[in-house]
């Protein structure tokens, strides 16, 4: 695999040439905001906060999914970029209900981490207060809509890792809502195995395991890191293997 | 069907035709529909039957005649002349040609509103039975196919529309031999052939009434891409809200199969290519083009990243060509009479015609064909007939909900993709709203931005969160409790959605904004410093 | 120099930001040092005081009193800052903007077996306004101080900054706790 050297922020840094902005700024300690991206999941460019600006070129490209190249300049965190990224965060706070004091990953939520890390002291919007749904048929985890921010991580993993396709998107627009198969309760899906990936990749508490309060769940971030390595380790192989 | 059949088909249907005294082509499209229309054809064939004339009268359906709002329109052949607002009770007069009992309401091709167009797409409007292959074939439908089939190489094709410099005209307008090139030269054994027939801009009707009053032409125009791009298999998408263009093509589709001019060895050549239907469940967004392929994929209908663009991985992964109904239906001329003939027509960066759907606050509305670069005024004022009496033009708005709106001071701008682009709106897919000066100008800014927001599929954040604070905002502006704030949140609202939208309908969401308040800014400084309407037209004017 | 005249005032909210600002614990003599605390709930004041520079909103607009002090308020102080989550979003007081106000009444007074019924009678309980209204709704919000509550580190750095007549620092500043 060849390398490419690229200039991301005014630092000359190498990437493998199928890297993406996005993990080759990352591995580089440039941490380029994200909501839908996660390693491991294919991308959905859904969430726009990974926008960044390539040097010749006319419009914002999502880090996540355009690939580096050659003598490429890069800038991650220009005055615009900052704007638009207060506004996106704004704008899912002011959509649905998110109160962090009441949630169970206050403190470890990636919304709330973001919106103190952007500067977001206030909300410039009209709150939507929309009347969502809350889902606690399941035996183990929850769904909470209020504090969903539609970034499909759920829906993704659990399609392409898991490969059970629980979770799809249902209704447009503003009305667009996470459903398990057909819109069935959770805990009446035939295709749910319960394997709870899609409670782990929740960057909000929107998917949450019961029995935890405020502010006491921490999202397993070490099963992510099996998201993306377990085939490569053949982790799931292993288990099986006869002694 | 062979070269000879065609020629032959066509022969005895022109015979047949010239046997007759009179034609008399009842508009079968909806619109005239809507009005009576069915009922008019009815009366016709039966006083035609009464009278015993049946062998030298036929009464048949056509395309749309244009003068959308004095239908049901009736074109008699003997004479050239269309009657207009027929009613069943008239049949009489019209089989008779008795023009005196239908004083008024007899139009001429010599009428400013037929002399100022020039219509090529619809050129078989009141001649050809959208239902019948004969009559199609009869004006020369399908020499063009065969012309790409057997004496056209596909390098050939694709040269010959590269040459017309024929551009897109689903609204951006892109060269649509680049993307034939693109398609064509692909290594794919796979190719696939797409009709955008998702026209779903309000007040829009230009591709449903050529699906409805001319469906061979389209057909013959994708076959024609089939061969030039290698792809043996074609789909329209329709809207299932047009029912009407769906029965058309389905029709259209079987008779072609019939006659050989789609399926297996089109004109015993080499060429396969089979067209079928696909019907959308009415989203907006699926006249995206990957929003599109993805609903024919089966899959939630929402756009994804492009690069890579359907030319290079479309349906299905495979190479894409996808254009909409007017572009394809502009094919066989360009294929007929070559694509320098067709380059001199028009503007010369945008040649061709133009159909647009004119509508709203004036006296002639319908379906106008113009050279592209006629003059707005002379589509308004000359063909259209100007606003009706006691009113006064404000503001003509183009695109559709991703366009923006035309004041008075660029009437004679002309109406051509670049020269949109230049006044801060776009050429789009041709709908053409007309407003007068007792519109709001926020508020239809307000009616467009809700319409985004409904519409929007809810992928990507600006688009799906962003509409609807727009929308907020214009609601609170048109009910008089407009802040001052709420301008700077405006502009970096469209800002955001304009730059960080996934895909075109977030990017041009914000348009109509835009254009108002970069033409009208005074009307938004009237409704949040004064908290008053100009126009006295919306929630606050009706209020107040 | 005189000392800059600060106050703290206690709308829709649960005083959580109150006891965190009381956390400031022996900071709180520096403060005084620095500052004329004329108004707050933790004094016996009747009155919100004329010619105030800084005051500290906590909680949101629920109610008429609120939506009257909050006008008040904006008039007679200099810098105006939301206080905490309430202040700022609504947060936890704005969870009933789900429901409707009867429905809501209905649930605290009638449905609970304790109370028995809304109290009635003028300057009982104050009439809810339709919707909790951030502070932000009512009045112009100079300064926004997010937290719930915002710790007692941040809010000290945060007054010192504002009465030093500096921008605030943002840094350890979000919802949340």
């Amino acid at each position: 695999m060849s390398v490419r050297t690229l200039e991301v922020d005014g630092r000359t840094i190498t990437a493998m040439a199928d890297q993406t902005i996005f993990s080759a700024a990352w591995d580089n300690g440039i941490r380029i905001p994200r909501l839908c991206h996660l390693g491991g999941l294919p991308d959905a460019a859904a969430c726009r906060l990974c926008l960044v600006e390539i040097e010749g070129q006319k419009r914002l490209q999502s880090a996540c999914t355009t690939k580096v190249a050659e003598d490429m300049v890069v800038r991650t965190d220009t005055p615009a970029l900052q704007a638009h990224r207060k506004l996106i965060i704004e704008l899912l706070f002011a959509e649905r209900n998110h109160v962090c004091s009441v949630c169970v990953v206050n403190g470890a939520c990636e919304l709330q981490t973001l919106a103190a890390e952007l500067g977001v002291d206030h909300i410039r919007m009209k709150p939507q207060y929309p009347k969502l749904p809350v889902d606690v048929s399941h035996h183990r985890f929850g769904i909470d809509h209020n504090r969903c921010i539609l970034c499909t991580r759920c829906v993704r993993v659990c399609d392409s890792v898991e490969g059970a396709h629980t979770w799809d998107v249902a209704g447009r627009g503003r009305n667009s809502l996470i459903i398990s198969d057909l819109g069935e309760p959770w805990g009446e899906s035939a295709s749910c195995t319960s394997c709870g990936k899609c409670v782990q990749v929740c960057p909000t508490g929107a998917l949450f395991s019961k029995g935890k309060t405020v502010a006491e769940m921490r999202k397993d971030r070490s099963f992510l890191q099996y998201i993306v390595t377990a085939r490569e380790k053949r982790l799931w192989i292993a288990e099986r293997k006869p002694r | 069907m062979t070269a000879d059949g065609l020629r032959q088909s066509r022969e005895a249907e022109l015979d047949r035709q010239s046997r007759l005294k009179n034609r008399i082509a009842c508009c079968s499209v909806a619109g005239c529909l809507a009005g009576g229309g069915d009922a008019v054809r009815a009366a016709l064939a039966e006083e035609v039957k009464a009278q015993g004339a049946s062998a030298e009268i036929e009464v048949c359906g056509t395309g749309c005649m244009g003068l959308c709002s004095r239908g049901p329109l009736v074109r008699s052949s003997a004479g050239e002349i269309t009657y207009a607002e027929v009613k069943p009770g008239d049949a009489a007069a019209v089989v008779r040609s008795d023009l005196d009992s239908l004083n008024g309401r007899i139009l001429r091709q010599s009428d400013p509103f037929f002399a100022g167009q020039r219509r090529l797409i619809l050129a078989n409007s009141g001649k050809v039975d959208p239902e019948k292959i004969a009559g199609y074939i009869a004006q020369g439908g399908y020499q063009s196919l065969l012309r790409a089939t057997s004496e056209m190489t596909p390098e050939e094709i694709v040269a010959e529309v590269k040459k017309s410099k024929l551009r897109g005209r689903g609204g951006a307008g892109y060269p649509a031999g680049l993307k034939w090139e693109l398609v064509a030269r692909h290594p794919s054994a796979t190719k696939y052939v797409i009709c955008n027939a998702d026209e779903g801009d309000p007040g829009a009707f230009m591709n449903r009434s050529v699906l409805e009053g001319d469906p061979h032409r389209v057909l013959e125009g994708m076959a024609i891409a089939g061969r030039a791009v290698g792809a043996q298999q074609g789909y329209i998408y329709a809207r299932g809200e047009s029912p009407l263009a769906i029965e058309r093509i389905r029709t259209a589709i079987d008779q072609a199969q019939r006659e050989g001019l789609l399926g297996g060895r089109v004109f015993d050549s080499d060429f396969h290519f089979r067209i079928d239907l696909r019907i959308g469940a009415g989203a907006y967004v699926c006249g995206e083009e990957t929003a599109l392929i993805a609903s024919i994929e089966g899959k939630r209908g929402q756009p994804v990243l492009r690069p890579p663009y359907p030319p290079e991985s479309g349906l299905w992964g495979h190479p894409t060509l996808i254009n909409n109904v007017e572009t394809f239906a502009n094919i066989p001329q360009i294929i007929e009479n070559g694509g320098d003939w067709f380059a001199g027509i028009g503007a010369p960066a945008s040649p061709g015609t133009k159909i647009f759907a004119v509508a709203g606050r004036i006296r002639n509305s319908g379906l106008v064909e113009v050279p592209i670069g006629t003059s707005l005024r002379t589509i308004l004022f000359e063909i259209g007939g100007g606003v009706p009496e006691g009113y006064e033009f404000k503001a003509a708005q183009t695109g559709g909900p991703a366009g923006g709106c035309i004041p008075a001071q660029y009437l004679d701008v002309p109406m051509d993709y670049d020269s949109l682009t230049g006044i801060g709106t776009m050429m789009g897919s041709g709908g053409l709203i007309v407003m007068d000066t007792s519109s709001c100008m926020v508020d239809v800014a307000r009616f467009f931005m809700e319409f985004c927001m409904d519409e929007s599929c809810g992928k990507c954040i600006p688009c799906r969160a962003g509409t609807v604070q727009m929308n907020e905002i214009l609601g609170r502006m048109t009910s008089g409790e407009g802040k001052e704030a709420d301008f700077a949140m405006l502009e970096a609202l469209s800002g955001l959605l304009v730059e960080a939208s996934l895909c075109g309908l977030g990017r041009a969401a914000p348009n109509p904004v835009l254009s108002t308040l970069r033409h009208f800014r005074s009307e938004y400084d009237a409704h949040v410093r004064e908290r008053r309407c100009p126009a006295g037209s919306c929630r606050m004017g009706a209020s107040a | 120099m005189s000392k800059k005249r600060l106050a703290t005032v206690w709308l829709g909210g649960c005083s959580g930001c109150h006891m965190s600002f009381l956390d400031l614990d022996e900071r709180l003599l520096d403060l005084a040092e620095l500052a004329d605390v004329c108004y707050t709930p933790i004094a016996d004041v009747k009155e919100f005081p004329h010619n105030v520079d800084i005051t500290l909103v906590e909680g949101a607009v629920a109610n008429e009193d609120h939506l009257r002090d909050a006008k008040k308020i904006r008039e007679r102080s200099g810098i105006l800052v939301a206080f905490g989550d309430c202040a700022i979003t609504g947060n936890v007081t704005a969870l009933r903007n789900l429901f409707n106000v009867e429905d809501v009444l209905s649930r605290a007074y009638r449905d609970s077996m304790i109370v028995g019924g809304v109290p009635e009678g003028d300057g009982i309980v104050p009439k809810l306004l339709e919707k909790v209204l951030r502070l932000q709704d009512v009045v112009a919000v100079d300064y926004f101080l997010p937290g719930c509550p915002p710790p007692a580190d941040v809010i000290f750095q945060f007054v010192v900054d504002l009465i030093g007549g500096k921008t605030p620092a943002v840094t350890g500043r979000k919802f949340g706790s």
